[in-house]
């Protein structure tokens, strides 16, 4: 035996040690984890049997879902979902890079202006709705003002306008969350090296030209991060919805997290509310796992070069 | 004609002096190289000649145009930065063609400038790949291809090296310097490395604490040093400067320096007889006895002083020896043995002393 036995106490001294790192990354770990695939697990479990008010056993195949797919409901949301999502996603990473463009250009006031777009990201949905449902409303909201100033033909009802409603949830959520893009996309900004800028100065570019040719390009993989996380903001997107329009005028700004909500406990069907719920988790993976397979692609190619 | 013209240029950033009246006349194919400690304002002064700061008083004027108030575009120069500066989403070919492409240089005359470009700098197999998939060298070369490819009136380059490992460093420098030889353009070139200054420059500009030192050709720099700061800065090991005395021995003015007596340069002025004085001795001018310096004409000059320590580098052995209570370094031939605490002798190129003012720190002799 040429290797010294380990002392017996060692092993156990060192595992009481690494105790501390247990308790805060596995314990936690294992309860979210537990909670994300136990649900989910026994949400598609219930979205294939016959259950309404309560769950049960049973096994009826695709029934909930071609049932879901086939409701008027569902397409108006999911309809809903393409305008609200291209809408909101696309506005909300606009006006935040023009929000962080603005900022970069170290204005006065940077630190109070900063603090102040990223402050509705501490808001939560509900407030964010029910104050803009009071803004939008045309008796008592923006529109009220306008008239009362004196402009009395100004109209700004889309709140209740069967054919606009959905862009009020868009404006809403901009208000929301370009602070939110405006803090990626300025870090972004300020991490492009200051050499570059100085080279494309030399080289001659203007300031448009140095934004458009030199500083955007290196803040794509920004601008996707920000667009994706947006865009799983949107899919799950509910509380919003909720207080500002409750899902109308009518169906008119329906959307999938309602219709599971509608299902499962407005008309107890368990059953055909799982099936929403587990349509919606496939259309969040439809976005997350492009998303995760580019990251991989990409940290592979720079791994290479 | 002058390429650059200085005048008097400051630079304050708040209370703090960055550059305090600086002059330089840089002529036409010269090869400048700005050295100094970091912090020292050479990078500053760089910026400020190519636009990208403004002076707070004082003129540049560059191919005899003062260009105070004009744009950095606009000044006929050429940049090589030290991080590169390759614009990371643009081919090769694009990060050279981008600032034609600004100024609306025509398709087929850019294609003409790129290929001449490249052809110098051999990175045509490179023209169609990322920044990011070249290595250092690589990207220093299309870095100074961009710089090439306008043709400028002056080229700027920051530190241009300093990013590289030591064995690159070394090619690149020699390539630099081919390259200015071959197109004969003129070149403000800033480093911290005093290496770099004295293989490639045709003039240098030492600078420290925002003034320039001293201005000459690089010979004169190293021989004949303006002041302390720039006998100790150039040079690797620096000038051993030694508190000596100067005296007059059977009429002849001699530096004392304890119990060693050695010939002072003619050049001294006699006022100094019998006041302290800083003796500056380069370490190569302190060798084996055997050594004859130059041609073999001087006279012959010997030391004897204790051997502290020897530091053997292979192609020469650098001795620590004491003189008159200075440790001072010499460089002798690498066959010759010295033991550490015993006394030696020296031969000294007394041709090459230099006499500094130890109140002003300047070159009196």
């Amino acid at each position: 035996m040429s290797h010294a036995a380990p002392s017996p106490a060692r092993p156990l001294f060192a595992g009481l040690k690494r105790l501390p790192e247990f308790l805060v990354i596995w314990v936690p770990l294992l309860l979210s984890a537990g909670h994300v695939v136990v649900f989910t697990a026994w949400t598609t479990w219930i979205s294939f049997t016959p259950s309404t008010l309560v769950p049960v056993d049973g096994w009826v195949g695709w029934r909930n879902y071609t049932n879901v797919l086939a409701t008027r409901n569902w397409k108006i949301a999911f309809d809903n979902l393409l305008i609200f999502g291209a809408g909101f996603v696309i506005l909300t990473a606009l006006v935040g890079l023009l929000l962080a463009i603005i900022i970069d250009q170290r204005i006065r006031g940077e630190n109070v202006l900063r603090s102040i777009f990223l402050y509705p990201m501490a808001v939560s949905f509900v407030v964010t709705g029910t104050v803009w449902s009071w803004l939008l409303n045309p008796g008592m909201g923006i529109q009220k003002l306008v008239n009362d100033w004196g402009w009395t033909s100004f109209r700004f009802d889309w709140l209740i306008d069967r054919d606009m409603a959905i862009w009020t949830i868009v404006i809403a959520g901009i208000w929301q969350s370009s602070g939110f893009a405006m803090a990626l996309f300025l870090a972004g900004l300020r991490s492009v090296e200051a050499d570059l800028i100085k080279a494309a100065q030399i080289d001659g570019a203007g300031p448009v030209r140095i934004y458009t040719r030199v500083i955007l390009p290196t803040l794509w993989p920004i601008v996707i991060a920000v667009m994706v996380i947006l865009l799983q903001f949107a899919i799950k997107t509910f509380d919003l919805v909720r207080a500002l329009t409750g899902g109308g005028p009518g169906l008119a700004t329906q959307l999938p997290a309602l219709v599971v909500y509608d299902f499962m406990f407005q008309r107890g069907h368990l059953g055909r509310g799982s099936a929403a719920a587990v349509l919606m988790l496939l259309t969040l993976l439809g976005v997350l796992l492009p998303y995760g397979a580019w990251k991989y692609y990409q940290r592979r190619r720079d791994a290479r070069a | 004609m002058s390429a650059l013209v200085i005048r008097d240029l400051h630079k304050r950033f708040g209370a703090t002096d960055v550059l305090k009246g600086i002059n330089l006349d840089i002529d036409n194919g010269d090869f400048t190289v700005l050295v100094g400690p970091s912090g020292c304002g050479k990078s500053t002064l760089l910026n400020i000649i190519a636009g990208l700061e403004t002076a707070t008083a004082g003129d540049i004027e560059i191919d005899g145009r003062v260009v105070n108030a004009i744009p950095p575009k606009d000044r006929d120069i050429a940049m090589v930065f030290q991080t590169y500066a390759l614009y990371p989403s643009m081919t090769v070919r694009q990060n050279i063609t981008f600032g034609m492409e600004c100024r609306n240089v025509p398709k087929p005359q850019q294609a003409t400038a790129l290929e001449r470009v490249a052809k110098l700098l051999q990175i045509e197999p490179l023209l169609a790949r990322k920044p990011a998939q070249l290595s250092g060298g690589q990207r220093q070369r299309v870095a100074m291809g961009r710089a090439l490819v306008r043709d400028p009136k002056l080229f700027l380059f920051d530190e241009p090296l300093s990013n590289l490992d030591a064995k690159l460093r070394v090619e690149m420098r020699m390539e630099i310097k081919q390259l200015h030889a071959r197109i004969g353009a003129s070149i403000v070139y800033v480093t911290h490395d005093q290496i770099e200054a004295m293989t490639m420059a045709t003039r240098i500009a030492v600078m420290h604490q925002g003034e320039i030192q001293q201005f000459a050709d690089p010979d004169t720099i190293y021989n004949r040093p303006a002041n302390l700061f720039v006998a100790r800065f150039m040079g690797a090991p620096p000038m051993n400067t030694i508190p000596a005395r100067l005296e007059a021995h059977a009429g002849r003015p001699v530096v004392v320096v304890g119990d060693t007596h050695l010939p002072a340069p003619p050049s001294i002025a006699p006022e100094w007889l019998g006041k302290p004085v800083i003796l500056g001795i380069r370490p190569e001018c302190i060798a084996e006895p055997t050594r004859q310096f130059g041609d073999g004409t001087a006279p012959s000059l010997t030391i004897t002083a204790p051997v502290e320590m020897t530091e053997p580098t292979g192609a020469e052995t650098i001795v620590v020896l004491r003189l008159g209570g200075t440790k001072i370094l010499a460089r002798v031939a690498p066959d010759i043995r010295l033991v550490p605490g015993a006394p030696a002798t020296f031969a000294v190129d007394a041709r090459k002393l230099c006499l500094f003012d130890p109140q002003t720190e300047r070159l009196i002799a």
